[in-house]
């Protein structure tokens, strides 16, 4: 394992309102992602819902060493990501719902979020396929020297696909300012890890594509902030790709409804004990004082934040069946 | 009176890509060996191939491994990575280098490419162009002959074209090149080597529209790409039938122009659709439909299909050539409706 800089973890927590503003992150992709369930459980609006409760530090710390202009691109499970990158939750919401206003006018829904004035190219379907498209907005920045970085965004699932291979393998051989981030939450649907994957980590495949391997603890979002940043600085500075491991885990199913009977009780409690926003709130607690209602406001805000994206969705409108036949092309056809 | 200029198809790719390179640096060209011999400039080894049929000849020298990038064997990776300059800005003409190879990356075509623009409710551009070459005549086999542009014309959001000549390569490429929307652009092996009149400063064919390749009044031939000579070649065999024939050359398979293969029929009551795809669900049954459902009334018999057997292109000379349809049995299927 190749390790691209020291292990951060024993190092100075960032500054308070870093932390804050990692903190609040989390807490607002959960509340999401919560609510979130409660309403597809309730069957207000169609579709499959994949829920990253459990995975928060990933997104928040990853987001929070980019900068606004930095692409990103994202899978099914893919709220937290959108949201980390400053994706504004009523038009999320709304596209959840369906409505015209959402982030693209209800003809994408859960699973393909996109936003192009944040860098978020799109959450994607296909398992996989965001790991190419993330190649092309790094090429874009490399030949247009914008020093933009491309983050994309995958599972350990998507370790196993074509599409991760060639990705690695092109954007080693161009140095790509690209930053792949392997969520590794130990499950692709029900098939655990250790069963898909040939190999330890994920990470353990980034000698073979001549690039930076590093393992972050994904329930521990200033060990995933710290390294991201190393990452995306490795990255911007012209030295090529990285690959990203964080060591994760989804508290619920692969899908709203899913039992998720391929995985002991124990396990998940065992993962649970490690909440990455309980210690996150610990680290705020002990190393700069925050006062337990200083959270209990931010978990409030959050919750009130999405009341008005609830309250935005349910009054908004429903698209005008004329919009079947908008956006297929540049230019309206029949 | 100043001789007109005549180059070949080949040429006429190279002229639209490096004028578009020239006009617009957002411009860049990748595929297996655009180049040939990457990385090895120093030793004066680059540029050995120009693309596998040659079409890219100059480009590298003129334009340099910035903007010409020779991939590896890695479809899925490049045509991806396509996508993804399409959609932050540059205008990536991809070379897939037979079509048949789009199994191996298709999604990217399909899923990625063809719906971003719908999938984010309008909100972004993809101006890719999918430059392929199509079908067969060149003793390849099946993994290397096939046609599939009505493969990709099913997919809404990809629009796809088949020049049938140098003059409408060069116009349709530059028309995809500056078009917002993933392009197909289908190249017949066959016709690398045609030769024609085209003119040497930069221009446009519209994507979605057909032409008039020989006006008629008793018969519409209806072909694409290499079909269209075969139907003109049908055509002028047909004169000494008594038969005055007309030929629609389709150019673009997606949007397809209705208008001007319905007015032929209109006119001349009767339609032989020439397609060297494969039969089911394919080009010559998708025009016949049409047809059939707006010019019913116009047609004094049904339409005729001259396509490809419903098989894999055989790799022996003489199978692939009765496999390919040619003017003889374009000339038989338009005599039944006499």
């Amino acid at each position: 394992m190749t390790n691209i800089g020291p292990d951060n973890r024993a190092a100075t927590a960032p500054p308070l309102n870093e932390m804050l503003g990692l903190y609040r992150t989390m807490v607002l992709i959960r509340a999401f992602e919560q609510r979130f369930a409660t309403l597809v459980l309730k069957g207000t609006f169609s579709g499959a819902g994949h829920l990253c409760v459990g995975q928060e530090a990933v997104a928040a710390g990853v987001c929070a060493a980019l900068r606004n202009d930095d692409y990103v691109t994202s899978n099914h499970r893919g709220h937290g990501h959108c949201l980390a990158k400053g994706v504004d939750p009523d038009e999320m919401m709304a596209e959840l719902y369906g409505k015209a206003t959402g982030t693209c006018k209800g003809k994408g829904g859960s699973m393909h979020i996109a936003d192009f004035r944040r860098g978020m190219l799109g959450a994607n379907g296909i398992v996989g396929a965001g790991l190419p498209i993330a190649c092309g907005a790094a090429l874009t920045a490399k030949l247009t020297k914008s020093g933009r970085v491309a983050v994309a965004f995958f599972g350990d699932g998507a370790s196993n696909i074509g599409a991760f291979h060639e990705s690695l393998n092109l954007a080693s051989i161009w140095k790509l300012p690209v930053v792949f981030v392997c969520e590794n939450n130990r499950y692709g649907e029900a098939t655990p890890v250790e069963y898909a994957l040939a190999a330890e980590h994920v990470a353990d495949r980034a000698p073979a594509y001549r690039m930076p391997g590093v393992i972050a603890d994904g329930q521990d979002v200033l060990d995933v902030y710290a390294k991201a940043r190393e990452a995306v600085s490795h990255a911007r500075a012209g030295d090529g790709p990285v690959l990203l491991e964080c060591e994760t885990y989804r508290y619920f199913g692969h899908f709203v409804g899913d039992q998720a009977r391929y995985r002991s009780a124990e396990e998940v409690e065992s993962f649970r004990a490690r909440d990455c926003i309980i210690r996150c709130a610990e680290q705020l607690t002990k190393q700069h004082g925050v006062r337990a209602k200083q959270l209990e406001d931010i978990a409030a805000d959050a919750e009130g934040r999405l009341d008005t994206a609830v309250a935005f969705a349910e009054s908004s409108a429903i698209p005008d069946a004329a919009e079947i036949m908008t956006d297929v092309y540049s230019e309206v056809r029949r | 009176m100043t001789t007109e200029r005549v180059i070949t198809f080949r040429e006429a790719i190279t002229e639209a890509l490096r004028l578009e390179m020239r006009r617009d640096e957002r411009v860049i060209l990748l595929g297996e060996d655009v180049a040939g011999g990457a990385g090895r400039q120093a030793e004066g080894l680059s540029e050995a191939w120009g693309g596998a049929f040659a079409e890219y000849k100059g480009l590298f020298a003129e334009f340099g491994d910035n903007r010409v990038l020779d991939t590896p064997i890695s479809e899925m990776g490049y045509l991806g990575a396509a996508v993804g300059a399409a959609i932050t800005g540059l205008r990536p003409v991809a070379e897939l280098m037979f079509v048949d190879f789009i199994g191996v990356c298709m999604d990217q075509l399909m899923n990625q490419a063809a719906f971003a623009r719908y999938m984010s409710g309008g909100r972004v551009n993809v101006p890719l162009t999918m430059l392929t070459h199509v079908g067969a005549g060149v003793g390849m086999a099946a993994q290397h002959s096939k046609m599939l542009y009505s493969f990709f014309a099913h997919i809404p959001g990809l629009k796809v074209v088949a020049p049938s000549s140098a003059y409408h390569a060069k116009g349709l490429l530059t028309a995809a090149i500056r078009d917002d929307d993933p392009v197909v652009f289908c190249v017949h092996k066959l016709l690398l080597g045609q030769s024609e009149h085209v003119p040497e400063e930069p221009y446009e064919f519209p994507i979605g529209k057909a032409r008039i390749a020989r006006p008629g009044s008793d018969v519409t031939l209806i072909g694409a790409a290499m079909t269209t000579s075969v139907c003109l070649r049908a055509a002028k065999a047909l004169e000494a039938d008594g038969i005055d024939a007309e030929v629609v050359d389709l150019l673009s398979i997606s949007p397809l122009d209705e208008e001007t293969v319905l007015s032929s029929v209109r006119r001349t009551g009767r339609a032989v659709v020439v397609d060297e795809g494969f039969p089911r669900c394919g080009l010559a049954a998708d025009v016949a439909a049409l047809i059939a459902g707006h010019a019913f009334d116009h047609l004094d018999g049904p339409v005729k299909m001259v396509t490809a057997p419903h098989a894999p292109v055989p790799f022996s000379r003489p199978l692939e050539l009765a496999f390919m349809p040619g003017p003889e049995r374009v000339r038989a299927a338009t005599l039944e409706l006499f």
